[in-house]
């Protein structure tokens, strides 16, 4: 039986603003614990909500560039439940009429090819404080503590339609979502500070099936390496499942990274049901048609757009411009090296060879790159003038990763510039072959078209004696004629 | 309509409200009256009635991004009956 994956998300996106959704309280992050929940965020008697309107400004950027519906009246409903997180006994969301309705985004996968992914809609809500349990006690009260710090940072929830049919693709379609947040500016989208966060519906049935089978819901993966080993284990279990005669439960359930696989979380006595209903503190957002489409004429170039230009403005490959314009970061950084250096080909290599394997060694982001984007562009500008060998320019990357300096600065230091003077590798290549004369004797008695190959012999004793400086061009143009000239 | 005890019983349990065995027959015939109510208020024709989120007509005023709100962890912290390291104190939660 040929089985075919059904996945839909549900991300959490938390929004850059300064203060909460509904409060004047700040949503900095790494704050001591209750500094930065106020009155409202702790639900006190005769508080009232004051929506920002940063996170409208945010949630309407994001609709755009998910070329979705934006709903210019927007309303705000209580979804009720209790946890200790949530002071108020519910949580202010949008359900019947979001802020964002349907649109769509292009994903790009690993083999080349696009999908279109379907957006259900997207709405604002508040995020809920934190439940600490042991670690943070030694005293043995059993008791669980509550920092309320991040009670009603704002959040927009993006509901995907179910259209992505393995892991990769939900990975693809998460990685699109990022790129557009963060190019917007309107989150950090720092997964590992959860303001990025992603709850993944999953089903099976077979293929060519019409009717979607019964999903689970795995709550709160928060790496993309986790989503994708989630929805593989949990797609895993589901067919095992339904192939040994069993069915699947429409349930929640949690990812346990440490032994790769989702467990039922504990089914509570009651289902749960939330008996929303339009929250009477707050009256229907309104957004005028001058506002949103001031905002859409702000909007910055998105990353399709941006590939399409890395694409046409500076010749590069299909995969290279969409490798550089994943992170905005990336992209800026690249560009600046392109159009410094005046080598985008030469700048593109870099930015993705040595720059991104020095940054990975270094677990560092492109905007802490030890090496600044002029200094790769001067280093690139001397690879291109001849100054330096592609060979020699690595040398000279790692002195500038260590702070050495511009790709000038190392290479006048460390005397690395190439030798390009006719005289002095002409000097080298008589050193080089009257030291060796029996292989020249060798060379000379050989086949013809053996001799290519071993000319590469006297080109390595000849770059090593000038310490990799000498132009390998002109190496093997005055080797071949002094060769030829002893036949 | 009649509200069984069955569903009073779940109803407090959603709402985390105690209700008293002795009191549910009680709870259920005044739930059911103020159905009643409801169902008359269902009989109305609303048709080309445009639902109204809110009872009064009005747009939400939005306000500006900027942080009002002081530190006052202190006075919070001892309005609660646990605290401990800046943290309020609940008993165990575990989803």
């Amino acid at each position: 039986m040929e089985w075919e994956v059904v996945i839909g998300l549900e991300v959490h996106v938390q929004l850059a603003t300064q203060s909460k959704i509904f409060s004047g309280a700040s949503t900095a992050f790494g704050a001591e614990p209750n500094t930065q929940a106020c009155a409202i965020d702790l639900a006190m008697p005769g508080t009232l909500p004051v929506p920002n309107e940063e996170a409208f400004r945010y949630a309407v950027m994001f609709g755009l560039a998910m070329n979705a519906e934006i709903g210019k009246r927007s309303v705000f409903e209580r979804k009720n439940y209790f946890y200790p997180d949530l002071p108020k006994g519910y949580q202010t969301t949008q359900l019947e009429q979001p802020i964002v309705g349907a649109g769509q985004i292009e994903i790009h996968l690993e083999d080349g090819s696009s999908k279109t992914v379907r957006l259900h809609h997207a709405h604002l809500e508040e995020d809920a404080g934190k439940s600490l349990h042991e670690a943070v006690f030694d005293s043995g009260h059993g008791m669980s503590g509550i920092d309320l710090n991040r009670a009603g940072t704002p959040l927009i929830e993006i509901v995907s339609e179910p259209d992505m049919r393995s892991a990769a693709e939900a990975v693809a379609y998460l990685k699109k979502i990022h790129s557009i947040v963060t190019y917007l500016g309107i989150s950090d989208g720092d997964m590992s500070q959860g303001s990025l966060r992603c709850d993944a519906n999953v089903s099976v049935r077979l293929k060519g099936e019409e009717e979607l089978g019964t999903r689970a819901e795995i709550k709160n993966l928060n790496s993309f390496r986790f989503i994708e080993k989630a929805i593989k284990v949990e797609a895993q279990r589901q067919i095992d499942l339904i192939e040994d005669g069993g069915k699947v439960v429409q349930e929640t359930r949690l990812y346990d990274a440490d032994k790769n696989e989702t467990r039922s979380m504990r089914s509570k006595e009651v289902a749960n049901d939330y008996r929303y209903f339009p929250c009477p503190d707050l009256l229907p957002v309104v957004l005028s048609d001058e506002y949103i489409e001031q905002i859409r004429a702000e909007l910055p170039e998105l990353p399709d757009a941006k590939c399409a230009r890395f694409e046409s403005e500076y010749g590069l490959s299909a995969y290279d411009a969409d490798q550089l314009t994943q992170e905005r970061a990336t992209a800026d950084y690249f560009e600046q090296v392109a159009t410094k250096s005046g080598e985008p080909k030469l700048a593109a290599n870099w930015v993705m060879g040595e720059l991104a394997a020095l940054l990975n060694r270094e677990d560092k982001s492109i905007v802490d790159s030890p090496v600044p984007a002029e200094h790769l562009a001067s280093l690139i500008a001397r690879i291109k003038d001849n100054t330096i060998s592609s060979k020699i320019a690595k040398q000279v990357f790692e002195a500038m990763a260590n702070g050495e300096g511009d790709a000038d600065t190392v290479i006048e230091a460390k005397g690395l510039k190439q030798v390009t003077d006719t005289g002095a590798i002409e000097k080298l290549v008589d050193d080089v072959l009257a030291a060796n004369g029996a292989q020249v004797e060798n060379y000379r008695s050989a086949d013809p078209d053996k001799r290519p190959k071993m000319m590469g012999f006297f080109v390595g004793q000849i770059m090593k004696a000038s310490k990799g400086q000498a132009n390998p061009q002109m190496i093997n143009e005055i080797l071949q004629q002094k060769l030829n000239a002893l036949l | 309509m009649a509200v069984d005890a069955q569903t009073v019983e779940k109803l407090a349990e959603l709402a985390r409200i105690a209700i008293s065995k002795e009191t549910i027959d009680d709870v259920s015939s005044r739930l059911g009256d103020v159905l009643q109510l409801v169902d008359q208020l269902q009989a109305v024709n609303t048709d080309g009635v445009e639902p109204m989120a809110h009872p009064l007509d009005e747009v939400q005023v939005l306000r500006r991004d900027q942080v009002t709100e002081p530190n006052r962890r202190e006075e919070f912290l001892a309005l609660a009956p646990q605290t401990e390291a800046g943290l309020y104190l609940v008993p165990k939660v575990i989803d």
